[in-house]
């Protein structure tokens, strides 16, 4: 096999490819910074229970219409809205943490969600919300998907200040302003936002794995926010165009192929990362004069 | 009761606490403009608790506190321990231009000005080469001079320092005492929490020591005076789960 037809022909050749390249840049965009500051902020595992959390909504829309864009983008970011509200809610009105609430409020969330799927749709149907069809992107999803992106890009722009405050010194953030709330808020949203656009290509439970590995791989290699933000975006578009080949030339599933990329990706980082690897920490390295 | 006639801070009969409990209880008085203020006591006399009330992170649970026309977002407060995430990847330079907040806001731009400023504020601290660091890898003492860089650029007319002295080696502490008697010298009001009563009769003026309510407020002398410091030490914490509810006249 000739170097363009392992990396090019699949592309040139199919337009669903193309369609899918296109998706997983648009994906990349908007989860690679929103990644990076779930991390930055300690919120991984948020990402992760949203991306749950969206399930019921999703499922609520299919039963009213069916395999429909609309309803189930609706469905989604209104479930995941309303859970990320609710918790953030009970975390600021009550003494428990929000950590602990977030859980509650997922948990009941997927458990719904499942329940809804398994009455009412087929199996068959299940494996479409959980796991995405990136292979199957039409024109109103990519057009979704993009502009979702830049919604991202350009919310992030706005609220950039108030979230890095917010991230490394909330209490000096909250005596100059009142932004802060606000600004957390709007990237709640942002994550629900993309966690939605990512469900159409890669499915609720696998979304987030486009926004969390990145940002978590990246990591490893720079120590900048900047630089963490256009790594981490870099890397979830790069295993998105190596996991769509190998989905191509082995026939696997599109959606795992890409995050099985992007953590493998993670497992070399770990070792040979030069900001905190494994390696680095261990090679002896002589020390410096100061 | 200590009073004054050009007052910036007012305490009218001031209670704050936390689940009802008081912290600081009916405390009365005035800090004058321009005053360098000391305030000491035992641990849980409620010294924080009135920083924070101060800087308007907390509602009083009766009587009230005038800030002499500042918005509570005016005020420089400097936490005693700052929920910091030290290992947030921003540099010193960057850490200390957040105290352009209340010019710069959301989206204002850091022209050349600001960024002279910037400089000035990381020389005067000493830590000059220090600007690009990630805060990760400063020391106690260098984090510390860059949240006082940061005050300094806040340019406020009321100054909060909770024990900002607390674990600094001496050429630290001199440093930094040096912006604060700099603050005193430009007619701002500064409140510092302080344990050391050397460092407080030495170059604080005025003392309001607590234990829950004034036990004394004044001179620095007299306020830290051996019986003053003996009854503050007696008047110690209280929390009580069986504390009735209090009747004295509001």
């Amino acid at each position: 096999m000739t170097p363009y037809e392992a990396l090019i022909a699949p592309f040139a050749e199919f337009e669903f490819m193309r369609r899918a390249l296109v998706g997983v840049f648009a994906l990349s965009l908007g989860a690679g910074p929103v990644g990076v500051f779930l991390m930055l902020r300690r919120m991984s595992l948020t990402g992760d229970a949203m991306a749950h959390a969206i399930l019921p909504g999703a499922a609520i829309g299919f039963l009213v219409a069916g395999l429909d864009l609309t309803a189930m983008t609706i469905g989604g970011l209104a479930a995941g809205v309303l859970v990320a509200v609710g918790a953030g809610v009970v975390a600021r009105a009550t003494e428990i943490k929000e950590d602990a609430s977030m859980a509650a409020f997922y948990l009941v969330s997927l458990a719904l969600g499942v329940m809804i799927v398994s009455m009412k749709g087929s199996n068959v149907d299940l494996l479409h919300v959980l796991f995405g069809t990136v292979l199957g992107l039409d024109d109103p999803t990519l057009l979704l998907v993009a502009g979702i992106a830049t919604v991202t890009l350009v919310t992030l722009a706005f609220i950039w200040r108030p979230l890095v405050l917010e991230c490394v010194d909330p209490s000096f953030l909250a005596s100059v302003s009142r932004s802060g709330g606000v600004s957390h808020i709007i990237f709640l949203a942002l994550v629900v936002m993309n966690l939605v656009g990512g469900f159409h290509a890669l499915g609720t439970l696998l979304s987030v794995g486009l926004m969390m590995l990145p940002a978590a791989t990246a990591r490893f290699w720079v120590r900048d926010l900047t630089a963490l933000a256009v790594v981490a975006t870099s890397i979830a578009f790069v295993s998105g165009i190596v996991g769509l080949l190998i989905s191509y030339h082995v026939g696997a599933p599109s959606g795992p192929a890409i995050i099985l990329v992007a953590g493998a990706g993670y497992a070399v980082s770990v070792i040979f990362g030069p900001a905190g690897g494994v390696l680095s920490r261990v090679l002896p390295r002589r020390h410096l004069e100061a | 009761m200590h009073i004054s006639a050009n007052p910036q801070l007012r305490f009218r009969d001031l209670t704050l606490g936390y689940e009802r409990h008081p912290a600081v209880h009916h405390l009365s008085g005035d800090v004058e403009c321009g005053a360098l203020l000391a305030i000491c006591g035992p641990n849980g006399a409620g010294k924080s608790t009135l920083m924070k009330a101060i800087s308007g992170a907390l509602k009083p649970l009766h009587g009230s506190i005038e800030r002499g026309g500042l918005d509570p977002r005016d005020i420089a407060y400097l936490p005693q321990s700052a929920e910091i995430d030290r290992s947030f990847p921003i540099s010193v330079y960057d850490m200390v231009a957040m105290g352009l907040w209340r010019r710069a806001g959301l989206f204002g731009g850091i022209g050349k000005a600001d960024r002279a400023r910037v400089g000035e504020a990381v020389a005067a601290v000493g830590l000059e080469g220090f600007e690009k660091r990630p805060i990760g890898t400063l020391s106690g003492g260098q984090m510390q001079r860059t949240l006082f860089a940061r005050l300094l650029l806040q340019d406020a007319r009321l100054i909060l320092l909770d024990e900002p002295f607390t674990a600094l080696d001496a050429k630290t502490m001199s440093d930094l005492l040096d912006l604060v008697r700099r603050w005193h010298g430009e007619k701002r009001t500064v409140l510092a929490v302080l344990h050391d009563f050397e460092l407080v009769r030495a170059h604080f003026p005025q003392t309001l020591l607590m234990a829950r309510t004034a036990v004394a407020w004044g001179p620095t002398a007299e306020a830290l005076a051996p019986e003053n410091l003996l009854k503050a030490r007696r008047m110690g914490e209280a929390w009580d789960d069986g504390a009735a509810v209090c009747g004295e006249a509001a």
